[in-house]
């Protein structure tokens, strides 16, 4: 009987152990096979046309610098919007409203705008910024995509705010300063690699994001952007990487779609920067 | 003879003072811009919506007709199509995440443990549209050809395998989207798992494997109970992502407005709808509807993610 239930527990125990064994080789596969792919692709359209021309037509040779620096455009805008609020957000929860109700209501929307449906975001800034100015303009698509990062800018600070000793807080009101000062002094300073992990973080989702750039800064086959334009051309429609990935997909020319795969890697590479600069931040904040 | 000075040792307050109270307020605008972000948002698709709600009524969840040249549009389609595509692709990689997360708790070697921990981690943040285009121009092409067409060719007549596989053997339909999407998950609820087990105390696990139980009952026993609600919650977060994931699936799903009938025939769901047709809306009614459908999508993954953040932090052990 009980080398029945021995043998039993040990049959299961192991069958258990493979499938474990199994998933992880099964799920690590598919992703290298999506890497090995985006490389082997992408890799092979890398040369300095992709950085000098702009998005060409089907048939002529064109790269894809309009694209690259509308992405980078795009995401500055966000993130200018995105830390000029997500920071004092994240500020206000950790050292002002704590525990309040209202603290915990705009704990949990923050969460709830963390992972609402990028699209969504794209579809009510239209109606915002689209619709009433008229057209498609890379400032729509820079509020679309802040938007998408001031909730993880707001966690981010608000959860290292957290994690600060009471002690600090309080050196700062030994000191009589007022608290602004010491918010911004001590505990700003003393949580700035933490924040600037959640910027990093906050980076890396929305330089990814296609869905809200399709209703908001649509794209562009040329360069938009000039110093001597009104608004710096930022009132018109931005190429950015995601839409030029997007429009070259669905074509059927062939030269297109490399350009997409290198877009694609393009975009994966920086996305992948991103994280790993955050993780490295993390680290050396914590040693563990 | 000193006299003591009888004035009164007037403080100066600290500079920048005065601002003090400014910058409260300041940080306060910046936590309602929040709240207020959330509510224009749920307004401005109520608002937009209105149209389609009231000329169509109830009717807008169960007509199947969505036709943009009639102005008629049903959204039971991709509706149902985002359900269905969320659902299975959650029964694919919850195994498998599951799995993952165990394997690198559990089972994997300590020089392995981080490199794994770590791709897992950058895996969930690779843009949709990467997972997308893999899907499109790699993963259907190979599905139809040895998946798709053998199943179809070996379906006996009349039978349930027949109907479910039914559809244009191009790659495009809802089993490969839910595939897709599994995929694009996978890494995100691997890595929100692993962190649930390692909070665990090692002290609880060890005290099983004392016990002489096996890592399975381990796992069953003592790591599952520990994290439950909080486990919930995590798959709940992965269900959001894929209700909500617009790219990967708009380049696989074969955008058809119809219920879906089979794992092989095209499908839609509400995201790829809207990033397919809003640009190119052509009456008023057909943007009220699409503004419509994503009020829909808002209110489903509201729900879910209400619900997950609510079991996330059910798990209190002092």
């Amino acid at each position: 009987m009980s080398t029945f239930r021995r043998t039993r527990r040990t049959i299961a125990n192991v069958s258990f152990t493979v499938f474990c064994y199994l998933t992880t080789l099964v799920a690590l596969t598919a992703l290298a096979l999506i890497f090995w792919t985006l490389f082997s692709k992408g890799a092979g359209g890398l040369n300095a046309n992709i950085f000098l021309k702009v998005t060409p037509a089907a048939g002529s040779v064109g790269g894809l610098a309009n694209a690259i620096v509308g992405s980078i455009v795009l995401c500055f805008l966000g993130m200018v919007f995105a830390i000029a609020v997500g920071v004092m957000a994240g500020t206000w929860l950790a050292e002002y409203g704590r525990n309040s109700l209202y603290a915990q209501l705009v704990r949990f929307v923050n969460d709830i705008l963390l992972s609402a449906p990028s699209v969504l975001v794209g579809l009510v800034i239209a109606g915002w910024l689209v619709a009433p100015f008229h057209g498609f303009s890379a400032f729509a698509g820079g509020v679309a995509l802040g938007l998408i990062a001031v909730p993880i800018i707001t966690r981010t600070t608000e959860d290292v705010l957290n994690l600060q000793p009471t002690a600090l807080r309080e050196s700062g009101v030994a000191l009589g300063t007022p608290k602004w000062t010491a918010i911004r002094l001590i505990m700003w300073k003393a949580a700035g690699s933490g924040i600037l992990t959640g910027g990093l973080l906050a980076f890396a989702r929305i330089s990814g994001e296609t869905a809200p750039l399709l209703f908001t800064s649509l794209g562009n086959t040329n360069f938009s952007l000039g110093f001597n334009k009104p608004w710096f051309g930022l009132n018109q429609p931005l190429a950015s990487l995601p839409s030029a990935i997007f429009s070259f997909a669905a074509t059927p020319a062939d030269d297109l779609v490399r350009l997409a795969w290198t877009a694609a890697l393009l975009l994966a590479v920086a996305v992948l920067a991103a994280n790993i600069g955050a993780r490295f931040l993390t680290r050396e904040r914590r040693p563990s | 003879m000193t006299t003591l000075s009888t004035d009164v040792v007037v403080r100066r307050p600290p500079k920048g003072a005065a601002l003090d109270p400014f910058f409260k307020i300041l940080c306060f605008t910046a936590a309602t811009t929040l709240l207020a972000a959330l509510t224009g948002i749920v307004v401005t698709l109520a608002v937009g919506g209105w149209p389609a709600f009231h000329k169509f009524g109830l009717n807008f969840f169960t007509n199947t007709n969505w036709n943009p040249v009639t102005e008629e549009f049903g959204a039971a389609g991709p509706i149902v199509g985002t359900l269905v595509t969320a659902i299975m692709a959650l029964i694919f990689a919850l195994p498998l995440a599951f799995g993952v997360a165990v394997f690198l708790v559990e089972f994997c070697p300590p020089i392995l443990r981080r490199p794994i921990g770590i791709a897992v981690e950058l895996l969930a943040g690779i843009p949709s549209i990467v997972y997308g285009m893999w899907g499109l121009f790699v993963f259907a092409p190979f599905f139809a050809q040895y998946i798709e067409l053998p199943l179809m060719a070996a379906a006996p007549p009349g039978s349930i395998w027949e109907t479910l596989t039914t559809g244009v053997p191009n790659g495009d339909n809802i089993l490969t989207a839910s595939i897709i999407l599994a995929i694009m998950i996978l890494p995100y609820m691997a890595a929100v798992l692993r962190e649930l087990f390692l909070t665990v105390p090692v002290q609880l696990r060890e005290s099983g494997y004392g016990m002489g139980s096996t890592t399975l009952e381990v796992i069953t026993s003592i790591t599952l109970p520990y994290v439950r609600r909080s486990a919930v919650g995590a798959v709940m977060l992965g269900l959001g992502r894929a209700l909500g994931e617009t790219m990967a699936v708009t380049f696989i799903i074969g955008n058809s407005h119809d219920l879906p009938k089979s794992l092989f025939g095209a499908g839609s769901t509400i995201a790829s709808t809207i990033a397919n047709e809003f640009n190119e809306a052509t009456g008023e009614m057909h943007t009220a509807s699409l503004i419509a459908l994503g009020l829909v999508l808002f209110m489903i993954t509201f729900a879910v993610l209400a619900l997950a953040r609510a079991l996330l932090g059910a798990d209190k052990h002092s």
